[in-house]
């Protein structure tokens, strides 16, 4: 029996037992083992990779320290977003203020490395000595010439989720800048990619050999002058729907540039996401190219993965990741490897996402808001699951628990978006479950021998 | 390439840490705090600073760190986290059960003013912490020191939360280790065990971030000193604390609070420190030093010997956790090594700086302190290009940048592994960072050595 804090008993259920709606989108419990970060850590991870970009992190060290080189998000020129800038703020400062040595911070990096915008992350601390952060970018963006855009992201005003809002205002920022540059008749934005282990790279590819222009993408490999023109494009295509929603919402009010949501992540969920976009253009070369593109990546794909599925079928599955878009879309890749999900969560999940998570799983599958080690570990036991997917703090449980491990966060090295992207999720998935080393787990020796 | 631009000139920053050689303070905390056995670390602030905590520690060890925290949000950050702080101490004892619950604090709890003391007091008035728990807390703002000092903070709290003199001596002598890796607190047990010495080490993360695999996901490792062992301390005829940044407090107040003799030592980081360390023990104890320890000694002696001409005359350059740095830089020195930079971000102090100078040599370059960052120390060495580099994963940049080879010691190492299972002090981690200094030269030699001077033996 697995033990679930009396304040959190609404946030977990069992499809098909429990009957009622699935509590979520509320603070964590106080004295949780939480997976979450806050309102900084959202922000961050979202405009880090505007590669073009300063981004300098006010406020003491810490802030700065864990979120450099924080996620591989992938640049095919400047680099400069990989170097941690800190105004390092001191006891002094935090009595006096910090607002001097933001600006003096600020200026030697202009000085320095010449960039094509800055972004000021505001921390917890700031939030409360009260610098006037706006004033001080202001004052800096008449002195230099370039963008200098405040983020307000103080870590306790709300949540991660909070944090993507705070990003979504700091790139809609840069938008709209860049009205001669000609625009494709078939042009979109991608918005919530992020590049990790170059999928931004494989994604263009993609639209490209549709014959689609991808006139931005936000903001993986991201540029600010390719942002300065994106509210020309003729469609946003949102993929982190948690973080970008905002900013494509944004855009659409604005400039009238409407979106659609989608995954790259699994087969189903890539090909109907270039279908969607094929289908707003309503463009018959468009729409053959695209057949054409799925039909020879699923033909090259199938039997590939076939190889992989001999091995997995049966097996079974946890998925505890930060947004709920990808953990459909990770239910339906595993569906793809003969293996079924039998605990599925999110850091984020809305109740219509949850209400969709419920729709495609089986029976007796537990479904989670916000969950800790504990509980996890403990469903994940429960259910018999030979497979955990999650972030760098959930790869360590599942290895002593003796059974394999996908990174789908952070920490990847492997591109796992779109077709190929399929491939070497379903790659990492079975070398993972299938290794020999799980043989010597002390939980599965017992149980072999029980067998015997 | 990543770190292209990096100018060769040095020019004076008072506003600006551009890649920072330390982190902050709750981190050491967390670490001190899984030191004790079914102790949870809990992080009193907004949920970011515990993820980021977490991360950093499990990257480093490749671990299940746990540990959990108040939650704030706006309401706590404006009327004080007390409430906060008082749930978490009701879920926490409910649901995961710990011993201990070890609190440090953050910037954000820092600067409301959350006084942790009064809120335990009132948690302990209204019968919220079960008996025979404890609830402890340490002042870790990111603000002031580093991971360091935060690893001393927490040390602290733990003398002055538990350490009691019942006035009645015990016959152990009680270690104090600064911030090392597991491997190194089981190194310091195995010198003091093979000394035939009763001792008390705290904390020892042995066994709590270096576990074994059994199958099973543990909230409390089996490792970790037990409670009333650091109690006991109190009592002991002695105390070594080992490396001076990260236990002068503790040790300090052992000494003043509960009146145990108290000294503090270098780290035993290579053949001096650890002669000094052993004879310490030696001498408080009066025991003889054991022929399997001799043994020890000898054989780092010996392989220096064997292989001394290969380091000889290598000019390094350290970047690093202040304690850990004395040792490798005294290594350096012993071997014949030159060393030419040694930089810290923990503000270790103006003693620490002129100990430091004076072991380096007069042409050493010292800094320690906020602009003593690793934008700095690329500098450096692109001015004077050293053979080698000491210091954390992120120095991978500059050694790449420059065809230098690192070797990685200090906190974090995200990028390689063994570190939390092979130790760098006593003799045998001398001998095992030995053995990595000569791989890296002599690979090098081979590396670059022209066909005709291309050899099987060395």
């Amino acid at each position: 029996m697995v033990e679930v804090l009396e304040a959190r008993k609404q946030q977990v259920l069992e499809k098909g037992k429990d009957t009622y709606a699935l509590e979520c989108e509320k603070a964590s419990t106080a004295g949780s083992v939480s997976q979450r970060a806050c309102v900084f850590c959202g922000s961050r991870v979202v405009l880090y990779p505007i590669a073009d970009a300063l981004h300098l992190i006010h406020g003491p060290i810490g802030c700065a320290a864990y979120t450099w080189e924080l996620r591989g998000s992938l640049s095919s020129g400047p680099e400069l977003h990989r170097l941690s800038f800190s105004t390092d703020l001191k006891e002094n400062d935090v009595i006096y203020g910090g607002e001097k040595k933001l600006y003096a911070a600020l200026t030697e990096l202009i000085n320095e490395y010449k960039p094509k915008a800055a972004f000021v992350y505001c921390t917890c601390i700031i939030g409360l000595i009260g610098d006037d952060v706006d004033a001080v970018c202001a004052k800096v963006e008449k002195e230099h010439g370039i963008q200098v855009i405040p983020v307000h992201s103080e870590g306790f005003k709300g949540t991660k989720k909070d944090g993507y809002k705070a990003a979504c205002e700091g790139a809609f920022k840069l938008t709209g800048k860049d009205n001669t540059t000609p625009v494709s008749d078939f042009s979109i934005n991608i918005l919530g990619e992020f590049n990790l282990a170059g999928e931004t790279w494989i994604i263009k590819d993609y639209y490209k050999r549709m014959g689609i222009e991808v006139t931005s993408c936000i903001t993986g490999d991201g540029r600010v002058g390719e942002i300065g023109k994106a509210h020309r494009a003729r469609l946003n295509v949102v993929q982190c729907s948690g973080s970008m929603t905002y900013l494509a919402k944004m855009m659409e009010k604005e400039y009238g540039i409407p979106f659609i949501r989608v995954s790259y992540f699994g087969i189903e969920d890539m090909s109907k996401a270039l279908y969607d976009v094929a289908d707003f253009f309503n463009n018959e070369k468009i729409m053959e190219n695209t057949k054409e593109l799925v039909r020879s990546e699923v033909s090259d794909l199938l039997p590939r993965l076939a190889e992989f599925r001999k091995d997995l079928e049966g097996k079974k599955a946890g998925v505890y990741v930060g947004g709920s878009f990808k953990a459909f879309s990770m239910v339906k890749a595993l569906r793809h490897l003969g293996m079924e999900t039998v605990v599925v969560g999110s850091q984020t999940g809305s109740p219509e996402d949850y209400e969709y998570l419920k729709e495609i799983t089986n029976e007796g599958t537990i479904i989670l808001d916000d969950t800790n080690p504990l509980e996890l570990s403990g469903f994940i036991l429960e259910k018999g699951a030979d497979l955990l997917i999650g972030g760098v703090k959930e790869r360590p449980i599942a290895y002593k628990m003796g059974i394999g491990f996908c990174d789908h966060n952070h920490e990847r090295k492997e591109a796992l978006a779109g077709f190929e992207g399929m491939l070497n999720f379903a790659r990492e998935v079975h070398n993972s479950v299938t290794s020999p080393v799980w043989k010597y787990s002390p939980a599965r020796m017992k149980a072999q021998e029980k067998k015997i | 390439m990543l770190l292209r631009h990096t100018p060769k000139e040095v020019v004076e920053r008072s506003a600006l840490t551009i890649n920072p050689a330390k982190t902050c303070q709750p981190v050491g905390a967390m670490y001190a705090a899984l030191g004790i056995h079914k102790c949870l670390p809990h992080s009193h602030g907004s949920q970011g600073c515990c993820a980021y905590h977490r991360s950093a520690l499990t990257r480093h060890y490749a671990e299940p760190i746990m540990a959990s925290t108040s939650s704030f949000t706006e309401g706590a950050s404006v009327f004080g986290g007390q409430s906060n702080m008082l749930e978490s101490i009701n879920n926490i004892f409910a649901l995961y059960d710990p011993d201990i619950i070890a609190v440090n604090t953050t910037c954000l709890s820092e600067v409301i003013g959350d006084d942790l003391n009064q809120i335990i007091n009132r948690a302990i008035a209204d019968n919220k912490i079960p008996k025979g728990k404890t609830v402890m807390y340490a002042s870790t703002p990111s603000f002031k020191g580093s991971h360091v000092t935060g690893y001393a903070n927490m040390l602290t709290a733990m003398v002055q939360n538990f350490a009691t003199n019942t006035g009645k001596k015990n016959k152990s002598i009680t270690l104090l280790p600064s911030f090392v890796e597991p491997s190194d607190m089981s190194e310091i047990k195995h010198i003091a065990a093979e000394m035939g010495i009763d001792y008390i080490m705290y904390p020892d993360t042995s066994g709590v971030v270096n576990a074994p695999m059994d199958g099973k996901f543990h909230m409390y490792p089996k490792g970790g000193t037990p409670r009333e062992k650091i109690i006991a301390s109190g009592d002991s005829r002695y105390a070594l604390a080992l490396g001076r940044v990260g236990t002068f407090q503790a040790a300090q107040l052992l000494d003043s609070k509960c009146k145990v003799k108290t000294e503090i030592l270098d780290l035993p980081i290579g053949i001096s420190a650890t002669d000094a360390f052993i004879d310490k023990l030696r001498t408080t104890s009066g025991v003889t030093v054991p022929e399997s320890i001799t043994v020890e000694r000898g054989q780092l002696v010996d392989v220096l010997c064997d292989k001394a001409q290969y380091v000889y005359g290598k000019k390094i350059s350290l970047m690093g956790d202040p304690d850990i740095l004395f040792g490798l830089v005294q290594f350096c020195k012993d071997a014949g090594m030159e060393v030419i930079h040694v930089i810290t971000g923990t503000p270790a102090g103006a003693k620490w700086d002129r100990r430091i100078k004076e072991l380096a040599g007069p042409n050493a370059i010292v800094k320690s302190g906020a602009q003593a960052d690793l934008f700095y120390f690329h500098q450096l060495l692109q001015n004077t290009k050293p053979d080698l580099i000491f210091g954390n994963t992120y120095c991978k940049y500059i050694a790449r940048d420059m065809d230098i080879p690192l070797i990685r010691t200090g906190f974090p190492i995200y990028d390689r592994i063994g570190h939390s299972y092979f130790p760098i002090t006593g003799y045998r981690g001398g001998l095992h960072l030995l053995v990595k200094i000569l791989d890296v030269f002599m690979d090098r030699q081979d590396r670059d050595a022209s066909e005709e001077k291309f050899e099987l033996v060395m």
